[in-house]
């Protein structure tokens, strides 16, 4: 009986060293994995890319977009990289992406990392150009405007808007980027003449800000808002009772006046 | 007292120098084949080898690839973690891990291990030279930690969303960075090499590798294997010394089945050229009959 | 990565951080921009690039130019630059900078077929002058010939157009110019009898509509084209249109886009003119005092060589250059020119393509009938995918504006005009409706040529670099003029050669046919810029001839020369440029000359040092040489004239011509307007050259329309160039800013309103639409402008079933011309890397092609590859592709054709035919 005990014991004692051993491992091992995928928001993926996480869990990091990349922008992120590791990545400044009609890397990617629902590649949401308007040339009223020229989807993707200078007889043009177009190629960043350049992709998350869901613009009639504002017929429903304590009971009863 | 044993060392040390070279053949060929897969893959990279005319001869690396632009491959490991993180798979990359799991199904999974996965040049250095230094061991691991490893990757897989062992595999960084451009990765193997070489022997690919685990379990059913003959072995041990999985060389294991049939043999053939009697010897497993069965056939086949 | 995204977010967060907690960051970059600025000096010059003529000032520090920015004070751009003119700082100090003079060698002697070796600039001084003795003793003045600029400064044009003329006794001298600006001159030349425009850019702030007809302003004038825009903003009655041969970035600001066959603006020209008679619209009293009616043959050729052209022309080009001789008339001309379709014409009037007679009004109201909305549509509708109605909409929108009585307009046009086969009819056009109206030489209304270059107008245009011109829009041709050029030059009588020499295309033909054997080329990059390369490039290669070319980089000019000499470029010299609104702006040498660089002056001053009188000025054999009082193929020798006027004919051409005693006692160096900047050709030979020459330049113009103020003027900190005539009113240097116009011309008296004086004491003979009379009736011109008549002709080349599309070249905002100098800096180079074809979407389709592919275009003369781009800035109709010449790896010149207008002869670039397919 004292035997079975013993080695009783010591199969509890030794299962709990593995747990822990395996616990602790996979925490460090998890905690390695999501540290390493946390700069994902810095990348630019190539065409076609998922949504970050899921682009994260597809890739397979095979390097297949890599090399059929006809300007050779794409790398993979080496280890130890600002970059989550293996995966697909361009910096624009360097090489910018030449919007292929064909797409040749969604076609090579064999998850689906980069989906294969992309098809027009002038659909491709891979960033969003942002410009440093205190640096811009073309906002300091200089002709410059070479992003606007440049861009694949000129005239869409960035726009002109011309104003007059005021100092002199001049019109200032004045780049700006619009986002339902704007495919994050970066040929405008490559382009762009200054030291560092004044236009840069960032990836959507780090730039797009996002309008309250309780609020439509007024004045934009394609909402789903009709032009006649005629008060509904029904009057509004009461809200329904919340179950449990009423919102607010607490505070009213707490005393202290 | 000179056993057969000992006669059988003899037998090894008197071996002339050609023969000594001519049982380096496998390890040669092992690395050719390695490199030679890296070259196709770097060749295809970076200097655009096309076969057929315009079709890039070997895309990707080893976690996905396409051959001549007709033969998609892919891990299979790799695969079943994508899997795992919720991910719809393409059919690419389903059929490449079918097509990579079948081929290694037949030729014995740890075929990539010793063959193919660049890690192993890394780690057999490192085995290589721990043999020639006077290193003692620090501790034992059970080899089939491994096993853990591979299902926490699995484990961890599902759970945090992300290819688990992908996003730390150091095979996934040697083959990637040859091919794509260095970077921090060469750390990695750097500590793999000095685990190998002074904390654990064999460490990296016998004892904590989950796509070496992977391979193990896959190559139970391997086809090419080690065949064993018991009559004309001496129990010399020679085998088992420079075997990097020794527990597959179980003799009285082998004496029953008459062939290494473990999935941990990575069929490296650094046993068979060395073994001073014949006893050990590739052969496809279909051929070979349990002990007993056929004298004759055995016989004829050792010679 | 240098910077990681990472990093660069960190940074620009702690920057704006640090911005809001008022930590003084802002404060330090200040002060350490300005420690930084310390020691700049900061002087004023122009920008090196386009006609616009932009203001800019340039910072140099230790030698080197370390900054510029746009010139506050400059009227023209206010402080603004474009993107290239933002790089002026940059373009000297490209990586492959020449430094040293190259000539090809073997074994230590010049061979032709020798590869470049380093030499003295003394060893390049005597095989130059060497072979040059060579050509000249074996061809007479006329196998000599210069490649000039319009890229020139004035001194450089000068002493060029001097060495030429006056020294080698030789016409054979052509700027760049002629590729860009010879049919606006031709079209001021026989319509005002005088050049350049009336106007100025001040026009822009008095309009009420610009038309822009073939000039892409908003690329190729940035800061002009702002101006526009800045108008078009702030004035609501102004109406921009952009005529063209594709969309351009013009159309994004304009209110009609017209799209246009090729050659189809000479339909719509006539169409606006009869619409203005027809809507009894023209201005009566204007016509009336100023203008006459006019025409000319219309059975002018195309341009190509006169005759033996099939020794040189491949059969697939005879084809097209067999036009030369016999045109057969399509059914466009048939209406367009009063004949019959099929018919063939001789053209019988190649060399006098330039004559012309008066017409009455009947005549030319007449000649004006078929132009209506039909015809025009039917010729000169441009795009396949428009409508018939939409387009004669346009045209009537378009006439609607020209015709508004209050409504000011100016007219503006670059290359689409003048790289035309009939450039000199269609800036005549042009002049019709705007005389026609009464609104030209006005505030607001006039029909203004904008130039390409710096100073086509100030150098190949004011000095005459032109194989016709002397200086002061005088000719060679006419013994008057010639008269006074020896007078102001202290020449003996007949010195200079009567016979117009070989204009820019014709000295290609004759490095290829060997009627010439010596070649300079300054300022320009003949072998980039002429149509039909191939020819070219093997005539300089393989023919036995010397070809030397200045320039500060190895451009493919200097690839095809025999020797290459290191130029100083623009801020390395002192000099002038005029700009296409008559400014006269000046700066000072700014730096050293990189290397053993040297200016292009003193290098053509050089060659004048080896040369001496007795070897140009004897007898010399000039071809064609028929003028009254010269024996038939003979200049005759002056030696005697000279002697008794003091000249040695051991005397060198430098000593008689530039260095004179009196040159050299008068303009000393250093001179206090350096206000201690270096001059490196003034150190070298001891005197001013700069001053000396513009002051004897300014000679000519002075008292015949051309008055500019004295050198030290220019060089005041105040002043900002001035706009010629410059005349001395009330003690101050007074500019002109409307020609012709008795409020602020110096040259009209009181009472005369506007008044055309560049035609006094001329007249023209009357005739009828085909002929000239017999001479008996004659108009005369005095004050008087001339309305040309000018019909449709089709282009000589059109697409047909081998070469499908048109193709029409151009430039791009970022690159200038051929790109030797933009293209080194790295900013505008990563901006705009190479040439790419724009195509349309569905025309790339039907070839198999998609965005990006690598394509041949390919004509009937040569083919390149190039990649296809069918988005972007250009939107081109279906039926026509443009390539950017810019790019010496896409020489697209191998492929256009080198038809010119057959009175100005420039090269048309706008349209030939080619096919385009799959590389």
């Amino acid at each position: 009986m004292a035997e079975l005990n013993v080695a009783r014991r010591e199969f509890l004692v030794k299962a709990a060293q593995g747990t822990s051993l395996a616990v602790t491992g996979g925490l460090l091992w998890a905690y390695l994995v999501r540290q390493e995928a946390k700069a994902q928001p810095y990348a630019l993926r190539p065409p076609g890319a998922l949504a970050e996480k899921d682009f994260n869990a597809a890739c397979i990091k095979c390097g297949e977009c890599v090399n059929v990349c006809p300007p050779d922008i794409l790398k993979l992120a080496p280890a130890g990289g600002d970059l989550p590791i293996g995966t697909p990545f361009f910096t624009p400044r360097i090489g910018a992406c030449v919007m292929c009609p064909d797409i040749p890397c969604v076609k090579a990617c064999p998850t689906g990392a980069l989906s294969p629902q992309l098809t027009d590649i002038n659909q491709a949401h891979m960033g969003l150009a942002v410009i440093d308007i205190e640096n811009c040339l073309s906002w300091k009223g200089l002709r410059c405007e070479i992003c606007h020229r440049d861009c694949p989807l000129k005239g869409k993707a960035i726009t002109l808007e011309t104003d007059p200078r005021g100092l002199s007889k001049h019109a200032v043009f004045r780049p700006i980027v619009n986002s339902d177009y704007c495919t994050g190629c970066g040929i405008c960043e490559k382009a762009c003449p200054t030291a560092e350049p004044a236009i840069r992709i960032l990836p959507h998350a780090l730039v797009q800000g996002k309008i309250g869901e309780h609020y439509r613009l007024g004045w934009t009639f394609d909402t789903e808002i009709t032009q006649d504002f005629k008060p509904s017929d029904k009057a509004p429903e009461t809200p329904p009772e919340p179950s449990g304590k009423p919102a607010g009971v607490d505070y009213l009863n707490e005393g202290g006046l | 007292m000179s056993t057969a044993a000992d006669l059988s060392h003899d037998k090894l040390e008197q071996r002339s120098f050609p023969a000594r070279l001519w049982s380096w053949r496998y390890i040669v060929l092992r690395r050719l084949v390695q490199l030679g897969i890296l070259m196709l893959f770097f060749g295809t990279a970076h200097w655009a080898w096309e076969y057929p005319a315009k079709t890039p001869l070997l895309t990707g690396n080893l976690s996905a690839s396409e051959f001549i632009g007709m033969v998609p491959m892919a891990d299979p490991f790799a695969t079943l973690q994508i899997f795992l993180t919720g991910h719809v798979l393409q059919g690419k990359v389903i059929l490449g891990s079918a097509i990579v799991l079948g081929f290694y199904l037949l030729l014995g999974g740890r075929v990539f291990c010793a063959w193919v996965c660049p890690v192993n040049m890394v780690t057999d250095l490192a085995g290589w030279l721990r043999a020639r230094l006077p290193i003692p061991a620090m501790f034992h691991v059970n080899r089939n930690i491994r096993y853990f490893v591979l299902a926490a990757s699995l484990v961890l897989s599902a759970l945090t969303g992300l290819a688990a062992f992908e996003w730390v595999s150091p095979v996934g960084m040697m083959h990637r960075e040859i091919i794509f451009g260095f970077g921090a990765g060469i750390m990695a193997l750097a500590a793999i090499f000095l685990f190998d070489l002074l904390i654990l022997k064999n460490g990296w690919c016998g004892h904590l590798c989950p796509l070496g685990a992977f391979w193990s379990l896959v190559g139970r059913t391997a086809q090419v294997r080690v065949r064993y003959d018991k009559d004309s072995c001496t129990h010399c041990g020679e085998c088992a010394k420079v075997c990097p999985e020794p527990q597959v060389l179980n003799l009285k294991h082998l004496e029953r089945t008459g062939v290494v049939d473990s999935g941990e043999c990575s069929n490296c053939g650094r046993c068979t050229p060395l073994c001073p009697e014949g006893s050990l010897a590739f052969d496809l497993r279909l051929l070979i009959r349990k002990p007993g069965a056929d004298k004759s056939v055995s016989a004829r086949r050792t010679k | 990565m240098g910077l990681t995204r990472r990093d660069f977010l960190k940074t620009s967060i702690a920057a704006s951080a640090a911005a809001t907690v008022g930590m003084p960051l802002a404060k330090e970059a200040e002060a350490a921009v300005k420690a930084a600025e310390a020691g700049w000096q900061w002087d004023k010059g122009a920008c090196r690039f386009c006609g616009t003529g932009c203001g800019i000032m340039i910072a140099t520090k230790d030698g080197k130019i370390v900054a510029t920015k746009g010139d506050p004070d400059a009227p023209v751009n206010r402080g603004l630059n474009c993107v290239k003119g933002y790089f002026n700082g940059k373009i000297m100090y490209g990586k492959d900078r020449l430094t040293t003079p190259l000539l090809r060698m073997t074994d230590g002697k010049f061979d032709k077929k020798g590869k470049f070796v380093p030499v003295s600039w003394d060893k390049a001084m005597e095989v130059m002058t060497e072979k040059f003795l060579e050509a000249y003793r074996e061809k007479g003045p006329t196998g000599v010939g210069i490649f000039g600029s319009g890229q020139w400064t004035v001194p450089e044009g000068y002493v060029g157009a001097k060495l030429w003329k006056a020294g080698f006794r030789s016409n054979t001298i052509d700027p760049n110019a002629r590729h860009c600006m010879a049919s606006a001159v031709a079209g001021f030349m026989q319509t005002f009898g005088i050049d350049e425009p009336a106007g100025n850019y001040d026009d822009i702030e008095y309009t009420d509509t610009a038309v822009l007809w073939g000039a892409n302003m908003a690329e190729m004038h940035p800061i002009l084209w702002s101006r526009i825009t800045n108008r078009r903003l702030t004035h609501d009655k102004m109406k921009v249109v952009n005529l063209s041969t594709y969309g351009n970035m013009s159309s994004d600001i304009a209110d009609i886009e017209i799209v246009f066959r090729p050659s189809g603006d000479l339909a719509i020209q006539n169409y606006i003119a009869r619409e203005i008679v027809k809507r009894n619209a023209v201005n009566w009293d204007f016509v009336n005092k100023n203008a006459v009616f006019a025409t000319g043959p219309y059975d002018i050729g195309y341009g190509f060589r006169p005759k033996n052209a099939d020794k040189f022309a491949s059969g697939k080009e005879m084809e097209v250059v067999s036009n030369e001789q016999v045109h057969v008339i399509d059914k466009w001309e048939a209406i367009a020119q009063r004949r019959k379709e099929g018919e063939q014409v001789k053209q019988a009037n190649t060399a006098t393509a330039g004559k012309d007679w008066a017409i009455s009004f009947e005549d030319f109201k007449a000649a004006l009938e078929p132009y209506d909305a039909d015809f025009t549509t039917a010729v000169a509708k441009g795009d396949p995918d428009e409508s018939d109605e939409a387009f004669k909409a346009k045209l009537k929108q378009l006439a609607d504006l020209y015709c508004e009585p209050k409504r000011k307009v100016v007219s503006y046009w670059t290359m689409g005009f003048n790289q035309h086969q009939r450039g000199t009819w269609v800036n005549e056009q042009c002049y019709m409706n705007h005389l026609l109206l009464g609104k030209q030489s006005m505030p607001g209304s006039g029909a203004f040529s904008l130039t390409g270059q710096p100073s086509a107008c100030g150098t190949a245009r004011e000095v005459g670099t032109f194989s016709h011109r002397l200086p002061a829009d005088m000719v060679v041709n006419v013994k008057k003029h010639r008269d006074h050029s020896e007078e102001l030059w202290h020449l003996p009588t007949n010195t200079l050669n009567p016979t117009v020499g070989s204009h820019f295309v014709k000295m290609m033909r004759d490095l290829e046919d060997g009627a010439m054997k010596w070649a300079i080329v300054q300022v320009n990059n003949p072998w980039q810029n002429t149509a039909n390369l191939n020819h070219w490039i093997k005539g300089a290669r393989e023919m036995d001839n010397f070809i030397v070319c200045c320039d500060g980089y190895p451009t493919v000019s200097a690839k095809v020369a025999d020797l290459v000499l290191p130029a100083a470029m623009i801020f390395e010299k002192w000099g002038f440029y005029g700009n296409a609104e008559r400014r006269t702006q000046c700066w000072r040498q700014q730096v050293a000359p990189v290397g053993e660089a040297r200016g292009d002056l003193w290098i053509l001053l050089e060659l004048a040092k080896r040369v001496k009188i007795k070897d140009t000025w004897g007898e010399q054999k000039v071809p064609g040489l028929k003028e009254a009082g010269f024996e038939d193929g003979k200049l005759p020798s002056v030696l005697d004239e000279a002697k008794k006027m003091g000249y040695d004919p051991e005397m060198s051409l430098y000593d008689a011509l530039f260095a004179t005693p009196e040159n050299k006692k008068t303009y000393k160096w250093p001179d206090k307007v350096a206000k201690g900047h270096d001059n490196h050709i003034a150190k070298n030979l001891g005197w001013f050259v700069e001053k000396a020459m513009f002051e004897e330049y300014r000679k000519f113009g002075t008292g015949h329309g051309h008055d500019l103020a004295p050198f030290d003027v220019y060089y005041d900190d105040k002043v900002r160039g001035l706009r010629w005539p410059v005349v001395l009113k009330d003690g101050k240097w007074t500019e002109t800013r409307w020609r012709f116009n008795e409020e602020y011309d110096p040259y009209v008296k009181k009472g005369q309103g506007i008044y055309f004086y560049g035609n006094d004491g001329k007249a023209l003979v009357m005739g009828d639409l085909d002929k000239p009379g017999d001479g008996s009736q004659k108009v005369k011109l005095d004050g008087k402008a001339k309305i040309y008549f000018r019909p449709y002709a089709s282009p000589v080349e059109q697409p047909d079933k081998d070469f499908d599309l048109w193709l029409c070249t151009g430039r791009v905002l970022e690159h200038w011309h051929s790109g030797s100098m933009t293209r080194r800096v790295p900013e505008l180079y990563r901006a705009f890397p190479d040439a790419v074809c724009w195509i349309h979407p569905k025309d790339a389709e039907s070839r198999g092609l998609k965005r990006n592919d690598l394509v041949w275009v390919e004509s009937r003369r040569g083919k390149v590859k190039v990649r296809i781009e069918t988005g972007g800035r250009n939107r081109v109709p279906r039926g026509l592709v443009y390539v950017p010449w810019f790019d010496e790896s896409v020489l697209i010149n191998k492929v256009t054709l080198d038809s010119t207008c057959p009175i100005s002869k420039e090269t048309d670039y706008k349209k030939c035919s080619v096919k385009v397919y799959k590389a």
